[in-house]
């Protein structure tokens, strides 16, 4: 019975596969080296933004403010080094300031009990409309010349992968591990699984949820690197695109329950191949970007509906107190 | 000493603290906080932006506030029902978008464009009601999906049509009158925003529709467990929601006759933060139509003013989202806290002067103790709790309450076999049998109910008038406690406090403040009225023989006095006793023309003393948990007989309450006194030496059985 059974990651690896195969066998240049390259950048940063907003989910909560701590944080990073601060420096800048956002969120969340879905939306705009006003001042910033390493980050290969992908697999792979074998890892389990029983266990949990917002904002910070590299710059477009849905569809259709608890890193991993090829493929049966806003939403709109028969949530540990939402 | 004791009283006569506690505790004051600031946003915009209050920027204000608010109106009422809706903004634009397309490039009727747009909302609503309501998906992220749903079509749709919207043109009068027109000089889409926020309000806090959807919101699982049809409740507040997004875009559409790639982006957001800010609660139970006006007034005027002022729109949604945030910091530590602040401030003692107690085991003392009621018989051991009155009829057949909700009937004359005579819900208290036989009972909590001696039950009264001053609802009964009829029929009964549930009378006597009364109910008339208010919890009540007043006991001040109701003296109260041992409870006849009184308590040198500290006390119920206070003594089981003249003639103790502590009736019948106390689990049967044994207190009252 419990071989027979399909696990939710195996159907959607299948289907990322069947998918790849479709497209491979009626899309003209779907095969190409250029575009599996081109698949394999934006999706490793779709990944890394995944695995982020992955660790939130377990720990039953949700970060929407990952994409205007990407844009602002990197945005600020890079008219610094346009206008003289060394990279380095202006890199650690940058990640004070994706920390605080996250510290400021998980604060309100953890101990002020505002819900974090509410939070994350509010501090999304607060950050964005901040950074736009106060730190940068044009829509597009370019990444400084002549910085080695930072160029290879974005283009460069190591043993024939390239980079991109090498920092999404790395990331994958400590997450995987702290995630497994640390003790904040499990304690992100307990949390996500029963908050008021974790609590009673005696798990700190006010500091943790805090933990997990800094940890995702600085993931969102390093995707925001790796994006910055890979296109030679960061556009405030990127905020006012739908990114952060893209990301919320790895996570769910990927197999991490929004009820918190279960999932991880390999549910990322199978739903970023299924989302990439996705996307991909969509782009390359040049599907306006309106329309395939639309069907994203749709699928995502599926995904949770089918999130809610496998996981349906339970009365008695759902945060009563914050009603339905 | 004295000084500071006339200091102490003059000042709680007269500053009126348990106002505080009383205007916190009102619902409306969750609109305070937002009204004021909407106050002060009026004032400091006004006085800063030129030409705030001219007739055109306010004419300006009042059509954009038509169309917002009832966005904000209809988020609240999926708010209020424990839900959210996000996807507002979108339909909202869908809504704008198809009603030009139907004005200017179709050329339709204008009710059948305002019909099609209706049904789309109610389309769009109804996909997330099932989505939210029967498949139970959470409704923050689904409705934001839906929110990009509806916005990619709009997207998708604009870029086919935005040529022949801007070219096509309407000269409908109709849509000119939606647009432009006035009624009575008042803006036609303000109007209809207004017809529906009247119909809400009504809704919502009038019929039974709007009750159930608060019920919802308030507690899930109850509401579906008192037979709410829950899901379907939930399906049709987004139906309701987005239909009243529909007609906000048609307004929009009809006033600015054009749309933008921008129309309705970022509404959702303004939307939210003007519910959250008006006082509309996130996860449902709590909002108001008058909260989600406030609060759009709020947002609105805001946002215009940052425009007017000249500032960039990053900042605009920067302190838009900073506003959000606030507000729904302070919502959640308000209802958080409501209650401990409450329960801080409400408790408000006053000074009261009592007369030094009579010395009761003085020689010769009125008061002598003994044992007497330590070795009674008892009556129903174990099977009542709380018989707090008890009374016989003329078959001998005893009847108390229980704190259970019901009148238990013992059979006389051995009292051996009972029966539930009665349920009504309840805590039964003073009971009285009226000329034709009906029990006459106060249920505290409930009101005044009758039962016939078939055992039906009927509500005689449970509301007085209200009175003018009074903060608190005083025109509900909480605490009727004691009853007496007059011979003419009309029913007096006591209310012991207008500020406590009767489970926390302990916290009444710790304020000592004088907000019990003396209400009359009239059978002939069925009206109810307030006849003596400001008594510090009255209690007992006992017609007199003269058929034109009462003895009534006011128990924290320890005394007896009499009430004139009819005759020479009416409307004039005398003090008959005000020196009592103890805290008296009720009052009913004796066999020998005289009172029986029970005494529920024993006063105490330390807690006499506080009654003139009403700071001390204050701080007590502020800083000591409750079950450390100063208590009256209730370890004790006292009753005394009085006449008229307010002499002491006998007392009956039972010192270490083994058998019956606090003692709140007793009745006399037949040569027996019968002790009842709220807090027993028995009733005591006392054999009274030399008391009539043929006497009987409804024959007294209403002449032998006919």
């Amino acid at each position: 019975m419990g071989k027979m059974r399909l696990s939710q990651e195996g159907v959607v690896f299948a289907l990322a596969l069947s998918l790849f195969v479709v497209f491979s066998l009626t899309l003209n240049n779907f095969l190409t080296g250029g575009n599996l390259i081109a698949l394999v950048r934006s999706v490793s940063i779709l990944g890394i933004l995944g695995l982020g907003m992955g660790l939130v989910v377990i720990g039953r909560g949700i970060d929407l403010a990952m994409i205007a701590t990407m844009v602002v944080s990197l945005s600020w990073v890079l008219s610094m080094a346009q206008g003289g601060t060394p990279l380095g420096t202006a890199l650690l800048l940058g990640a004070v300031l994706a920390l605080s956002i996250g510290l400021v969120s998980g604060i309100l969340i953890a101990y002020a009990d505002i819900p974090a879905i509410f939070t994350t939306l509010a501090m999304g705009l607060v950050a964005y409309g901040a950074g736009r006003a106060f730190l940068f001042q044009i829509d597009v910033q370019n990444t400084p010349a002549g910085v080695a390493w930072f160029d290879f980050l974005g283009s460069g290969m190591l043993i024939g992968i390239p980079m991109p992908i090498v920092a999404f697999g790395v990331l994958a792979a400590v997450l995987a591990l702290v995630l497994r074998y640390t003790r904040f890892g499990r304690f992100v389990y307990a949390a996500g699984d029963n908050a008021i029983a974790a609590r009673i266990t005696g798990i700190p949990l006010r500091p943790l949820i805090v933990a997990q917002y800094v940890v995702t904002s600085l993931i969102a910070f390093f995707a925001g690197i790796v994006m910055a590299a890979a296109v030679s710059g960061m556009s405030t477009r990127v905020y006012n695109s739908t990114m952060i849905y893209d990301v919320l569809l790895v996570v769910v259709l990927g197999g991490i329950s929004l009820s918190g608890g279960r999932g991880g890193v390999r549910n990322v991993l199978v739903g970023t191949l299924l989302v990439g090829v996705l996307l991909n493929g969509m782009t390359i049966l040049d599907i306006t970007y309106t329309t395939q806003n639309l069907i994203k939403s749709l699928i995502l709109l599926l995904a949770i509906t089918v999130d809610s028969f496998i996981n349906p949530r339970d009365e008695q540990t759902s945060q009563q107190s914050q009603g339905d939402i | 000493m004295a000084s500071t004791d006339t200091f102490a009283s003059l000042r709680s006569r007269y500053l009126p603290d348990h106002l505080i506690g009383e205007i916190l505790s009102k619902r409306w004051i969750d609109n305070a906080i937002p009204f004021s600031a909407l106050v002060l946003t009026v004032v400091v915009l006004g006085s800063i932006i030129p030409d705030f209050f001219s007739v055109s920027s306010l004419s300006d204000l009042a059509r954009q506030f038509a169309e917002f608010g009832l966005v904000v109106l209809a988020l609240t009422i999926v708010m209020i029902s424990g839900g959210i809706d996000l996807s507002v903004a979108s339909v909202f634009s869908l809504a704008v978008l198809f009603s030009l397309i139907g004005v200017n490039v179709y050329e339709l009727p204008i009710p059948v464009v305002l019909g099609g747009i209706l049904v789309m909302g109610m389309g769009c609503g109804a996909i997330n009601g099932v989505l939210v309501g029967y498949l139970r998906l959470r409704a923050f992220l689904t409705t934001l999906v839906s929110l990009i749903i509806f916005r990619s079509i709009y997207e998708i749709v604009f870029l086919r049509m935005s040529t022949s919207i801007m070219s096509g043109f309407s000269m409908s009068e109709m849509w000119l009158f939606i647009g432009e027109g006035t009624i009575f000089g008042v803006p036609t889409s303000l109007v209809i925003t207004g017809v529906i926020a009247l119909a809400w309000h009504l809704v919502l806090s009038r019929m039974r529709p709007g009750w159930r959807l608060t019920a919802v919101g308030g507690a899930r699982r109850s509401a579906f467990n008192a037979g709410i049809n829950v899901r379907f409740m939930v399906f049709l507040t987004y139906v309701a929601s987005s239909t009243m997004c529909a007609l906000a875009g048609f307004l929009f559409a009809a006033r600015l006759g054009s749309t933008g790639s921008d129309t309705g982006v970022g509404l959702e957001v303004q939307a939210l933060t003007a519910a959250v800010l008006g006082g509309t609660a996130i996860g449902g139970g709590r909002g108001s139509v008058a909260k989600a006006i406030i609060g759009a007034l709020l947002v609105l005027l805001l946002t215009n003013g940052l425009i007017n002022l000249g500032i960039s729109g990053p900042i605009t949604s920067t302190i838009l989202g900073a506003v959000l945030l606030l507000a729904v910091f302070v919502d959640m530590r308000w209802q958080k806290h409501r209650h401990r602040i409450l329960a801080k401030v409400y408790v408000s003692p006053a000074y009261l002067d009592l007369p030094p107690a009579p010395v009761v085991d003085a020689p010769g003392s009125p008061y002598a103790l003994n044992d007497k009621l330590r070795s009674v018989e008892i009556i129903g051991l174990g099977e009542i709790e709380g018989p707090e009155d008890v009374i016989l009829d003329r078959d001998d057949n005893l009847y108390c309450g229980t704190r259970h909700g019901d009148i238990v009937r013992f059979f006389g004359p051995d009292h051996k076999r009972s029966e539930i005579f009665a349920h009504i819900g309840g805590h039964p208290l003073g009971m009285q049998f009226d000329r034709a036989g009906n029990l006459l009972v106060c249920i505290g909590g409930m009101g005044l109910f009758q039962v016939a001696p078939d055992k039906t039950v009927t509500k005689l009264t449970d509301e007085t008038n209200r009175s003018w001053g009074s903060v608190v609802d005083d025109s509900r009964l909480r605490l009727a406690d004691d009853v007496d009829v007059a011979p003419d029929g009309r029913i007096y009964f006591s209310e012991a406090t207008i500020r406590y549930e009767q489970e926390d009378w302990a916290t009444d006597a710790l304020e000592s403040r004088p907000s019990g009364r003396m209400i009359c109910y009239d059978p002939s008339t069925g009206k109810t009225h307030t006849e003596i208010p400001k008594l510090v919890f009255a209690n007992g009540v006992a017609m007199c023989r003269d058929g034109q007043s009462f003895m009534f006991a006011e128990s924290w001040t320890c005394s007896i006095s009499r009430y004139y109701f009819d005759g020479p003296k009416k409307g004039k109260i005398e003090r008959v006793i005000s020196d009592l041992p103890g805290y008296p409870d009720n009052i009913n006849r004796a066999s020998d023309g005289t009172f029986w009184l029970a005494l529920l308590g024993m006063r105490g040198p330390a807690l006499d003393l506080a009654l003139k500290m009403p700071g001390f006390r204050k701080r007590m119920a502020r800083r000591v948990a409750p079950d450390q206070w100063l208590y009256p003594n209730i370890n004790t089981g006292c009753v005394v007989k009085f006449n008229e003249k307010g002499e002491i003639l006998d007392s009956l103790w039972d010192l270490g309450g083994l058998n019956h502590p606090m003692i709140t009736s007793m009745r006399e019948h037949k040569g027996w006194l019968y002790l009842g106390g709220v807090s027993n689990n028995r009733i005591g049967r006392y054999r009274l030496p030399d008391a009539d044994p043929n006497w009987c207190a409804q024959d007294e009252y209403w002449g032998p059985r006919t």
